[in-house]
């Protein structure tokens, strides 16, 4: 009978044995390591996906490796989903299933839907021993092997001792403690990168072809696996020497013992056929056989580039041309040289502008095209614009120079023979009409269109190349909108004027009779005007240039047209002032040959439109983070659309969503109004909008999509049941409050921490958002290690972190908090705060909302309110506050990056910032519970355990989903003194100042939890209000997001 | 229990029961039989609820289960097939899941208690029959939405549990989760076992068995038998076998397959032959004994019974082929380890 080492299933077997010499892994169906996996997974074409997958059993894939760990999805319901449709294709589910996620409650979602035995991928002791021996109990009970990744309490096993060490005591514990089967365990002891040029990485190899001999031969019946690409991860680029490095490397694993991972043949080149001068080198790198290994692989690896890709040595470069330079400095983001490249091609050039539209743009629009194919990240992208913006900055005197030496560049201003200068109206009015018309030309004056307006703005004063415009100007008995009478052409914008009573000719008759008098008529739309004013102008002046060439051939050589770059216009909305996401859209567009005006943060309406105006902008972009902002983006196309604006309107900001743009905004403007996900999508929907054919295309589409929107969301509504707020009420969540005792924090009052130490603070960083920020995606510090983005995220780690040292050695930034703890008692729904235990006074009351959608049996209806013993209950509760900020100081360091064009390290430091906040805002609780409420005196967490929230008691924050309403936060901020105790102040939307701030309510209550209060009814509203003493109208203004009714 | 089973097994083959359906038939019944005073007010139709019997005809369960073992069986199933919550919900009966899991127990328990006492060398034995119900966990009922699943493997592990305390209150000395037509019902039935066992602090055999539905060779979701085994391998069972759907002569090569592949003891539980044109089993016990016979001199099974169609007549014959056989050796092929 044949040795069996591990059983697998799907429809059928999969039997290892020791003979087998080796399981691969299809590693296609993995949205972290497939982009087009991803987009499939994301836009659910699930049939597509499907294909992959088929793909990979066809190809030879023993074991079907399936990740949908990806921040902007439902990571547990696409895996069940893919999972299912798996299920119901026989020629897939033929091969055991591998579900891959570093979230637990993926996987056990995924465990729940494959009828076969699977694998795990992956469980280790990372989380503490409790946490390993509860997931492996559930992986054997329901059913898989599993793969145990080589990484303990203390890190990622990174040598050979600490691979054997965590992998050996991994072993015991599922073997002795778990009874976990001996066959299923497969260990990952971490592939990682050789020849990078740190030294401490020569061994990577040798440690894990050691670890792996040392695990087959002392753990029995174990496996080992691994991601083989990760080995040649310094060669990328360069496939011919990565092949060759992945073959090698599984030669010798799987000499080791290596019988199972996860490797792409198409990036495999077979052992025998490597040639022996690139083996030798390879072999002398995996196995550390020489000190100068690396060098030499490198050397020679560059006898072995793929065609087109190039990897030059550090300074290589350095002797290409001067645009060639210029395009290597932006594409890697080196500033070190672009003055002296910039200044080397201005005096190659005629002019300091072609500097600008030649090199530079050009070597943008490679960073544009590798950012839109996913070979370049976000922080790359932001150092390419620090580079662009530095050698603009360089150029920008002699820009100004040229300008005022020859204001009109090489072009002649025009004279005409004919007509010239300043023909008098009454000359080319009809005598008859023309008191009338006079009359009434005053009056279109006075009543301009939008449009009208804009063009006007743009052709008086000779703006236009010179070219003399007058306007509403009477020509017989018609009155032309613009004529440039020395050229004798006319320009008429459809809208208005057309419906007045007094034009009762059609225009084909008038332009008839105006050509006949030797005119030129064109014509353009309102929207034409408006939204491509640019094209417009271009227009005009080609048709004015046309005229001037056939009437004077001598002077036919011209330029037109050269400003070309489209305008988008940003600014982070009124009462709101969060820009760190409006900034990274700033600089992806700017990348993308777009040119930003960015008005900043706070910005009104009116300044908005007005600024639009004036720039001529082809698009607006509006950004916002709180919830009152989203009033506010309504506000502003409320306005555009007052204005008879039609230039296309950009959503984007954390709160915004599709659907609310859909819903609130679209209808109240008839201009284009699109949301737009993150910043890498603003690229693609700002092109279509300002696209002279795509226009009406994204017009009709988005308004068509945002119209279906609506009607679904009409539609769910009525499906969706709640009930009337008494019911909720008496549905609250039942608490023994005679059960339980009290208890009394240290001190009653509020204490201030003033320039907390900003070396305890970085302690309690939850890194993974900072990478979210910056559109990374993953989980740190899994992340680091990402085959994809590994290497960016890393470098932005390690700038993170160069940054938050500066900042503490030189005392940049000051960050304060104050705490407030008081009795309290529920009344009703409210939170009554008194002054003493005696509740001899009132402090202030706090108003909680209640959910009031139709819970299933035994579900109660939360409010925050149920977390604090009622004041029928006859004890004193309590109930904790605080606000805390680490952004003072801010505003210099912003300036100074500004200033020096230096997007990257602006964003950085709000994002830091923003990090160090929501720190000490752990920092905090943690005190909070442990001492100065100690409550929870004895707790002992780790920092992951302190993100993953296992803390009793919780601490949300007024306009985030348990308490959405923003005002209370006046409240909590009187309540503590907040202005004055932490410098944190309060926009008219409730934003606070600084934005890197965070306040909240504190409760301890073990039944506490996070909630979202969802949809609630008028019924409610109206309580509300009462209660805040607020009319009607402002709490439904400021609860509008969470309205069933519309308002 | 008197004895251990695993004692037992390494000794002879034992025999499981027959059909319980087919015995009750032989009994006509009406509505007011199954409705028994308990469940007199139902708002539904009982008839057909054969499981309901136990508490309302106590009388004739104990007496189909004394009519097995009096023909040889040193099993009996309990009458719980469709004791779960998800199958009863059909007679809107789930709030009587546990009662009659636990009375199909008790009483079956009773009639071993009282054989084994007429012969205590020979201990008779319950296993607490866990059907599939009536719904799967990997296939859509809806041919055009191959991703929809009308029940998951929470349901039908919370249905389970329900229903296997039940029987373990009752007094089985197994369980037996049987007629597998899809295997992640099964799987959600042994994490309910065996996550039950953990909290009541018990640990009692439990005996698998899959069903083959055609000559495919899979299951109804579409396993092979190897891959079927491999799938349920991590609960340390006491057998492995094959039931309904198919007749002896045609399990016979997936019976090969088990005995060959399985670490467990293996068994068998064929039906009556396939049914003829009316949908009646009408082989007979010399019939079904012959071909029973084969797989047994063989050496292919440890535990061997019948399903659908399968009386008291047929297992007496079966009972005297078993008793003329070695049982096979349980070899584990699954472990190069130690």
């Amino acid at each position: 009978m044949t040795k069996v080492s591990l059983q697998l299933s799907g429809l059928e077997p999969l039997i290892v044995t020791p003979e087998s010499n080796f399981v691969n892994v299809g590693e296609r169906t993995n949205v972290t390591g497939s982009k087009r996996f991803a987009r499939l997974i994301m836009e659910e074409k699930y049939e597509e996906a499907l294909e992959v997958a088929r793909n990979q059993v066809e190809g030879g894939a023993q074991i079907l490796d399936v990740n949908m760990d990806e921040g902007m999805l439902d990571g547990k319901a696409a895996m069940v989903k893919f999972l299912n449709l798996i299920a119901a294709e026989p020629d897939i589910a033929r091969i055991p299933i591998m579900i891959d996620s570093s979230k637990w409650e993926i996987i056990e979602a995924g465990l729940k839907c494959i009828q076969g035995k699977g694998v795990v991928n992956s469980i280790s002791l990372k989380e503490g021993e409790e946490l390993f021996i509860e997931h492996a109990k559930k992986v054997k009970r329901y059913g898989a092997a599993v793969i145990v990744m080589a990484f303990d309490e203390g890190g990622q096993a990174d040598s050979y001792e600490r691979r054997i060490e965590i992998c050996e005591r991994s072993y015991r514990v599922l073997v002795d403690k778990v009874g976990f089967p001996k066959n299923d365990i497969i260990f990952d002891p971490n592939i990682f990168p050789v020849a990078t040029g740190i030294d401490e990485h020569n061994d990577n190899a040798v440690d894990f072809f050691r670890a792996t001999k040392w695990i087959r031969e002392n753990l029995p019946g174990a496996h080992v696996s691994g991601g083989v690409s990760n080995v040649s991860f310094s060669f990328r680029g360069n496939n011919p020497v990565r092949e060759a490095m992945h073959s090698a490397f599984l030669y010798h694993a799987i000499q080791n013992g290596m019988d199972m991972g996860i490797v792409n043949p198409t990036m495999l080149e077979v052992y025998d056929d490597i040639p022996k001068e690139l083996l030798e080198r390879v072999e002398d790198v995996l196995l550390n056989r020489r000190s100068d290994a690396t060098e030499r692989l490198l050397d020679f690896a560059e006898s072995y580039k793929s065609e087109g890709k190039k990897k030059e040595k550090d300074d290589a470069w350095r002797k290409e041309s001067v645009e060639k330079r210029l395009e290597h400095a932006l594409v890697k983001g080196i500033v070190e040289f672009i003055d002296e490249d910039t200044e080397e091609a201005r005096s190659n050039y005629d002019r300091p502008l072609h500097v600008i539209e030649g090199p530079l743009m050009d070597g943008m629009n490679v960073v544009g095209d590798l950012f839109g194919s996913g070979k370049m990240f976000l922080p790359q992208v932001v150092k390419s614009a620090r580079v662009m913006k530095k050698a603009v900055a360089y150029l920008l005197p002699f820009l100004e120079e040229e300008k005022r030496t020859n204001r009109h560049g090489e072009r002649p201003i025009p004279t005409f023979p004919a007509g010239e200068g300043d023909t008098p109206q009454f000359q080319t009015a009809d005598a008859t009409a023309y008191t009338k018309l006079k009359e009434f030309a005053r009056e279109l004056r006075k009543n301009q269109t939008g449009a009208e307006r804009i063009l006007w703005a743009n052709l008086r004063d000779g703006q236009l190349d010179g070219f003399k415009f007058r306007r509403q100007h009477i020509i017989g008995k018609y009155i032309a909108d613009f004529v440039c009478l020395s050229h004798k052409l006319i320009v008429e914008v459809d809208g208005a004027v057309h419906q007045l009573p007094e034009v009762k000719d059609n225009d084909e008759f008038r332009t008839e009779w105006l050509e006949s008098q030797g005119f030129k008529v064109i014509r353009f739309t309102n929207r034409e005007v408006v939204s491509q004013l640019k094209r417009t102008k271009i227009v005009i002046a080609n048709e004015l240039w046309d005229i001037e060439e056939e009437t004077s051939p001598t002077l036919g050589e011209t330029e037109r047209g050269q400003d070309s770059a489209p305008k988008i216009l940003l600014a982070t909305v009124k009462g709101d002032v969060h820009d760190i996401g409006k900034n990274i859209v700033g600089v992806v567009l700017a990348c993308n040959n777009f040119e930003i005006i960015d008005l900043g943060v706070m910005v009104p309406a009116e300044k908005i439109l007005d600024a639009a105006l004036e720039h001529e902008v082809d698009a607006i972009g509006l950004s916002g983070l709180i919830t009152p902002s989203l009033d506010e983006m309504v506000h502003v196309a409320k306005e555009m659309e007052r204005r008879e604006l039609s230039i296309p309107l950009m959503i984007g900001g954390a709160t915004t969503s599709r659907i609310h743009t859909a819903v609130k905004i679209d209808p109240v403007y008839s201009g284009s109004v699109v949301h737009v996900l993150d910043a890498s999508k603003s690229v693609p929907v700002a092109g279509e909008l300002i696209g002279k054919e795509s226009y009406p295309k994204i017009y009709d589409r988005v308004k068509a999509e945002y119209s279906q929107l609506r009607d679904d969301h009409a539609n769910r509504k009525q499906v969706k049941n709640y009930i009337s707020y008494d019911a909720a009420k008496a549905n609250k969540l039942q608490i023994d409050w005679q059960a339980k005792t009290m208890h009394e924090p240290a001190f009653i009052g509020n204490k201030v921490f003033k320039d907390y130490s900003l070396e305890e603070i970085v302690q309690y960083i939850d890194w993974t958002p900072f990478f979210s920020t910056w559109m990374l995606k993953g989980k740190f510090p899994k992340i680091l290690e990402h085959e994809l983005i590994g290497e960016e995220a890393t470098k932005l780690y390690n700038d993170a972190l160069a940054m938050i040292k500066e900042v503490i050695d030189n005392d940049l930034l000051h960050a304060s908090a104050v705490v407030g703890l008081y009795p309290a008692n529920a009344v009703g729904d409210d939170i009554k705060v008194y002054t003493d235990k005696e509740k001899s006074g009132t402090k202030t009351t706090f108003h909680m909302l209640r959910q009031q959608g139709k819970k299933g049996s035994g579900l109660p209806n939360l409010s925050l309110a149920d977390y604090v013993a009622p004041v029928e209950s006859g004890k004193v509760d309590y109930i904790g506050a605080f606000a805390v900020t680490a952004g003072i100081g801010i505003e210099p360091l912003i300036e100074k990056y500004e200033k020096d064009h230096d997007d990257y390290n602006a964003i950085m430091i709000k994002a830091i910032a923003d990090r160090m906040a929501e720190a000490l805002a752990e920092l905090m609780h943690e005190k909070v519970r442990k001492e100065l409420w100690g409550y929870a005196a004895t707790e002992i967490l780790d920092n992951e355990n302190l993100i993953r929230e296992k803390y009793q008691g919780i601490r949300p924050a007024p306009g985030y989903p348990a308490c959405p309403e923003h005002t209370e936060k006046r409240l909590l901020f009187d309540l503590l003194e907040v202005e004055k105790n932490t410098g944190i102040s309060l926009t008219e939307s409730y934003a606070m100042y600084p934005a890197a701030s965070v306040s909240g309510f504190y409760f301890m209550h073990e039944e506490a939890k996070y909630f979202g209060l969802g949809k609630i009814e008028k019924d409610q509203v109206q309580d509300y209000a009462q209660r805040k003493g607020m009319s009607l109208q402002e709490a439904e203004k400021w609860l509008s997001p969470n309205l069933t009714y519309d308002v | 229990m008197a004895t251990d089973i695993r004692q037992l097994l390494k000794e002879r083959v034992l025999v499981l029961d027959g059909a319980m359906g087919t015995m009750i038939q032989r009994h006509t019944l009406e509505e007011e039989d199954f409705r028994g005073e308990h469940y007199k007010d139902h708002n539904l139709p009982l008839k057909g609820n054969n499981d309901l019997l136990s508490i309302t005809r106590p009388d004739i369960i104990k007496d189909i289960h004394r009519q097995y073992f009096l023909a040889g069986a040193d099993i009996v199933e309990t009458n719980t097939f469709s004791a779960t919550t998800i199958a009863q919900a059909d007679y809107g009966m789930e709030d009587a899941v546990y009662d009659i899991n636990f009375y199909s127990a008790k009483i079956a328990r009773e009639v071993a208690d009282e054989i084994t006492a007429q012969t205590p060398d020979k201990p008779r034995f319950v296993t607490g029959s866990m059907g599939p119900t009536n719904r799967l966990a990997s296939m859509s009922p809806d041919v055009n939405d191959p991703g929809y699943r009308n029940i998951d493997f929470d349901q039908l592990k919370q249905a389970f549990k329900e229903q296997a305390k039940g029987l373990l209150d009752g007094g089985v000395d197994m369980f037996l989760v049987e007629t597998i037509t899809d295997t992640l019902n099964a799987k959600a039935a042994l994490f309910a076992v065996s996550e039950l066992m953990e909290e009541e602090g018990v640990d009692i055999p439990i005996m698998v068995s899959g069903t083959i539905t055609d000559a495919s060779g899979r299951t109804l979701s579409g396993q092979t038998t190897e891959a079927f085994l491999i799938s349920i391998s991590h609960i340390p069972i006491l057998s492995i076998g094959l039931n309904c759907a198919l007749g002896a002569a045609q399990l016979r090569p997936y019976l090969e397959v088990l005995s060959d592949k399985a670490p467990f003891h293996t068994s068998a539980h064929p039906n009556a032959g396939l049914p003829n044109e009316f949908g009646e089993y009408d082989q007979t016990p010399e019939e079904m004994a012959t071909q029973v016979r084969e797989f047994l001199k063989e050496g292919f099974l440890n535990i061997v019974g019948g399903c659908c169609g399968t009386t008291p007549e047929h297992i007496k014959l079966i009972a005297e082929e078993a008793a003329k056989v070695k049982p096979r050796l349980v070899n584990s092929p699954l472990s190069i380890a130690e």
